[in-house]
């Protein structure tokens, strides 16, 4: 018996690497201090009354916030683990396997776990602010669209010490994920993490769709919206339209698997680059579903920290929905070498040059806005500048990478690496901490120290040239990716050195971020106007952070940047209160549905990594029950009195 | 948000007369593809072609008289939509077969 | 609650009368249009699962092709019983909205009946199949034929279990803006199914008859 229980465990946990026994005791450790410091100041009940029932989207977007940034942290150690193993040649720091399982966790964790709920934490906090709303259009459905993600995310971390992580790359492409080639549960979380967490994000799409479709204040024409939220539209539109091929890939995938089907095996009539070819058709759009918003952070910065309007807002618009749309048509370009012909390659290479040219457009714009502005170089601002160099040198290594018969040179090379890096740690990242810094002072109402930024911002950009110039240069030398170490006569030691060196550069200007939001937290600056930046939309007309119901009175919205036509009109927000009788408020009430309902999902997950089908079975029950439970809960709203707005205000100094 | 079309109003048929129609018509076109299936008066890609045009006939019943598909309250983003989401699904179908015909090309 | 229920109604979720129930409260157009969005996400899903049939139709490794499995008459009756079953769902909303509660559930009830007929035609379809030896693990073709009916199937199972929730609400609580918005919701979803359907009927099984 004992001994059957020591084989099942020695399977069940990983074993065998000291790296992993430490994590092991660091995650005890960590999981011990929290549940004693929340029972010490009796917080069980706040945790669970404020933040783990709430269907509030300044809260659901800070959630997303913090997870994002530990997941950061977890794909940031990842990095520089990878990073030390080839600084030098024929090192042993990890083994091969090893080696692979990091490279596939810091790849999926960076896109699917980092980027994607970064991009719905700003979305979330800014979105319903900028439209003059109270809440998202389905509260209840976003506090899901958070808990799945954030359990999808949890299932696939714990393949960490539990069962041996993902090996196959963050594409897990088959045949090698076939059972035949990868019999581990690693795929299997995998498999199970990303598609719960895809859930959810196919529902925020929709989420945030209908809120700017249908929620925008009065006089908010859709041509009167901030750019940012034309980016989120241009982003949704893409999410819906692509993750659902995600979920087929990942699901046909799981039924070979499990079933012992035959859509991507070698036997039978499979066809593995069928997977390729329906994981692109949603991975490729991808890219543009965390740029696409990132786009509109930039566009909402410049023109507010150049004074000015932004250049061309309907070319931006305009170039934003062309995006949306043409990027559903250059998913071949990430397989030129599979050998289709010559007509398919061109029209993929050619669609996917198209997307040069709204991108460019874009760059423009800012540029020209920018032109013969005060700019005032604060965190935000800072990081959009940065950003501009960067993504233009990405864009155009793009192109190269978009010809098809050169892309047979920089096929899976590094010089792949440091384009794809490019663009999405100059893009997406510079975007998303760009963000960050812009409404921080709207979510928590502080400012971060800036000196401290300024540090972390040096060093994250230098790091970042060190770390992946060094990377193109390698890739035309031969370098391939994912290969877990090299010989000495290969001629690559020196670039790989400085590369590595560039990676530990960006690590330690994330530490700097990390000590500014702890500074800030107990220092930082306390934001008492509500409008730190001068901004020009409506978030910035109500006080920081804002009050659960956003607005008391919704203003009217005569132009494009309304906050800063009312300022030019000497109006404001308060003048409304002083008007205007306070009303009750109607809002959406606190569920624990949510949570409970992820939590199922986690153990109906978890049930089919191990092939546990009882324990799966058992999970989509708990789902089904949760869903009628809410079909049937009629008590899902109620109303703030108007006497409760009106102290809140009161407390504010704004009636 | 002023060309509500979603009046109480409109006098309501006494007879479900829009719906008869529209099942009728369902059938009529089912039957003229198995028809056309079983007889085998055409070639392969011919008949493929006619019965592909009456299941878009069919889409089109489906969403007329049952779906209320003109019916919305403000303007119509459902129609936007659910073109684009047509038009991809076409992308998907057609782009997916055109790049996979690489199988017959490399053997 | 401090305020009356006429009240609340008044100031918050405007019951403007003069449209149709479905769209009465503040969240009826919300839904409606949120559940478009959905239908066009689950298009695309099944958009990748027709790519992929198609793709793989001929990979029968010697296995049973279409034209050796399909029958019309089998599949002839699941169309009928589906096409009715839209049919009578469609009823629904219209006697919906002319407030008569009891022709409302009876239609329900026979749209679900219809479905469970579906899938119960649509399961012996498959047990016959499998016992044929033509199982999902035989070829390629197999695998993507009983992937997308398969799913499809699935959605209608979920769609019978969604309607009779449904229909014990209306029972509760009758006619009104909540359950109006539910019964058309759900009747979008069942059309939505019959759409679906058609292009199983004309992709799967008239390309297996006719070739």
């Amino acid at each position: 018996m004992f001994d059957r229980i020591k084989s099942f465990a020695s399977d069940f946990f990983v074993t065998g690497e000291p790296m992993i026994y430490a994590s092991d005791v660091a995650i005890v450790l960590v999981l011990a201090a929290i549940i004693f410091t929340l029972t010490f100041l009796k917080k069980w009940k706040w945790l669970w009354r404020e933040w783990i029932t709430t269907v509030d989207h300044k809260k659901i977007g800070i959630m997303y916030l913090v997870s994002a940034l530990l997941m950061m942290f977890r794909g940031g150690v990842d990095a520089l683990l990878m990073r030390t193993q080839l600084a030098l040649p024929d090192q042993n720091l990890l083994d091969p396997e090893h080696y692979n399982q990091i490279f596939t966790t810091h790849g999926t964790i960076m896109i699917l776990f980092m980027a994607m709920p970064f991009l719905f934490a700003m979305f979330n906090i800014a979105v319903p602010l900028q439209l003059g709303a109270r809440d998202v259009a389905f509260p209840f459905l976003n506090a899901v669209s958070f808990w799945l993600f954030f359990f999808g995310a949890l299932l696939f971390n714990l393949s960490f010490v539990i069962g041996g992580s993902p090996d196959a790359g963050w594409t897990s492409y088959a045949p090698l994920t076939e059972l035949g080639f990868d019999k581990g549960p690693g795929e299997n979380f995998y498999l199970l993490g990303v598609q719960i967490s895809g859930i959810g994000s196919m529902a925020t799409g929709i989420n945030f769709l209908v809120t700017i479709l249908k929620m925008r204040a009065p006089g908010m024409k859709m041509m009167r919206l901030p750019l940012f939220c034309w980016s989120v539209v241009a982003s949704c539109v893409v999410i819906i339209f692509a993750f659902p091929a995600l979920t087929v890939a990942l699901a046909l995938l799981m039924i070979d698997r499990i079933a012992g089907a035959h859509f991507f095996t070698m036997l039978h009539g499979g066809n593995p680059m069928m997977f390729l070819n329906l994981f692109w058709v949603w991975g490729h759009p991808e890219v543009y579903i965390v740029v696409l918003p990132a786009y509109g952070i930039y566009s909402e910065i410049v023109s507010t920290f150049s004074k000015k309007k932004i250049f061309g807002y309907k070319t931006m618009v305009i170039s934003l929905m062309i995006i949306s749309v043409v990027s559903y048509f250059v998913w071949a370009h990430h397989y030129f070498t599979m050998g289709a012909s010559a007509g398919v390659n061109s029209f993929f290479a050619v669609a996917s040059m198209l997307i040069g040219i709204p991108t460019g457009v874009k760059i423009f714009n800012w540029l020209f806005t920018m032109f013969r502005g005060r700019i005032s170089m604060k965190l935000p601002m800072l990081w959009t500048l940065a950003f501009i160099p960067c993504f233009a040198m990405g864009g155009a290594t793009g192109i190269m990478l978009a010809m098809a018969p050169a892309d047979y040179q920089y096929h899976n090379s590094y010089f792949l690496i440091a384009h794809f890096h490019q663009v999405l740690i100059g893009g997406v990242a510079f975007g998303l901490l760009a963000g960050m810094y812009y409404w921080w002072p709207k979510m928590f109402g502080f400012r971060l120290n800036e000196a401290l930024g300024k540090w972390g911002f040096w060093f994250f950009n230098i790091g970042f040239y060190v770390c992946f110039m060094p990377q193109y240069l390698l890739g035309f030398m031969g370098m391939t990716r994912r290969v877990s170490t090299y010989s000495a006569d290969t001629g690559w030691t020196d670039f790989n050195f400085i590369s590595s060196i560039g990676a530990y550069l960006m690590g330690i200007g994330f530490l700097f971020i990390v000590v500014q939001v702890l500074y800030s937290i107990k220092y930082g600056e306390r934001d008492l106007t509500g409008d730190p930046w001068n901004g020009r939309t409506l978030e910035w007309a109500i006080p920081s952070p804002a009050p659960h119901y956003n607005f008391a009175h919704i203003p009217e919205v005569k132009e494009v940047d309304a906050w800063w036509g009312m300022k030019e009109r000497g109006e404001s927000l308060v003048q409304l209160n002083r008007k205007k009788k306070f009303t009750p408020i109607h809002m959406p009430k606190n569920s624990g549905i949510p949570f409970i309902m992820a939590v199922f999902f986690f153990i109906s997950g978890f049930g089919f990594v191990f092939g546990w089908y009882w324990i799966a079975a058992l999970g989509l029950l708990g789902v089904a029950i949760c869903m009628i439970a809410r079909s049937n809960n009629r008590n899902t709203d109620y109303h703030i009195p108007a006497e409760e707005v009106e102290e809140t205000e009161a407390a504010y100094g704004r009636v | 948000m002023s060309q509500s079309h979603v009046k109480a109003n409109e006098k309501h048929p006494l007879f479900p007369i829009k719906n008869v129609i529209g099942f009728v018509l369902s059938l009529i076109l089912t039957f003229v593809a198995l028809g056309l299936g079983a007889a085998h008066i055409l070639p392969f890609g011919p008949i493929m072609l006619i019965i592909m045009g009456l299941a878009v006939l069919q889409i089109a019943v489906q969403l007329f008289f049952f779906m209320h598909f003109m019916e919305s309250d403000g303007p119509a983003y459902h129609v936007i939509g659910l073109t684009i989401g047509i038009i991809n699904a076409v992308a998907v179908i057609g782009g997916t077969i055109w790049v996979m015909t690489f199988n017959s090309q490399v053997h | 609650m401090a305020l009356s229920n006429n009240e609340a109604k008044q100031r918050s979720s405007k019951h403007d009368t003069s449209r149709l129930l479905e769209y009465q409260r503040h969240d009826g157009p919300l839904n409606i249009l949120g559940f478009w969005i959905f239908l066009a996400t689950d298009l695309i899903l099944f958009a990748c699962l027709f790519a992929t049939y198609l793709v793989i139709r001929t990979h029968v490794d010697g296995g049973p092709t279409d034209k050796d499995l399909f029958e019309i008459p089998g599949f002839t009756i699941e169309t009928l019983l589906l096409l009715t079953s839209s049919f009578t769902g469609s009823l629904a909303v219209y006697e919906m909205r002319n407030f008569n509660k009891k022709r409302l559930i009876g239609w329900l009830i026979v749209t679900v009946l219809l479905g469970i007929g579906f899938v119960g035609f649509e399961i012996s379809e498959f047990v016959q199949y499998v016992g044929d030896g033509a199982t999902m693990q035989r070829s390629a073709f197999l695998s993507a034929f009983f992937t997308l009916v398969g799913t499809h199937g699935a959605h209608v199972s979920l769609g019978i279990i969604w309607m009779i929730s449904i229909i014990r609400q209306v029972v509760k609580f009758g006619i009104e803006p909540i359950n109006a918005r539910k019964v058309f919701i759900v009747g979008l979803y069942w059309h939505f199914l019959d759409i679906v359907w058609i292009f199983i009927f004309s992709v799967v099984y008239m390309t297996g008859v006719v070739s």
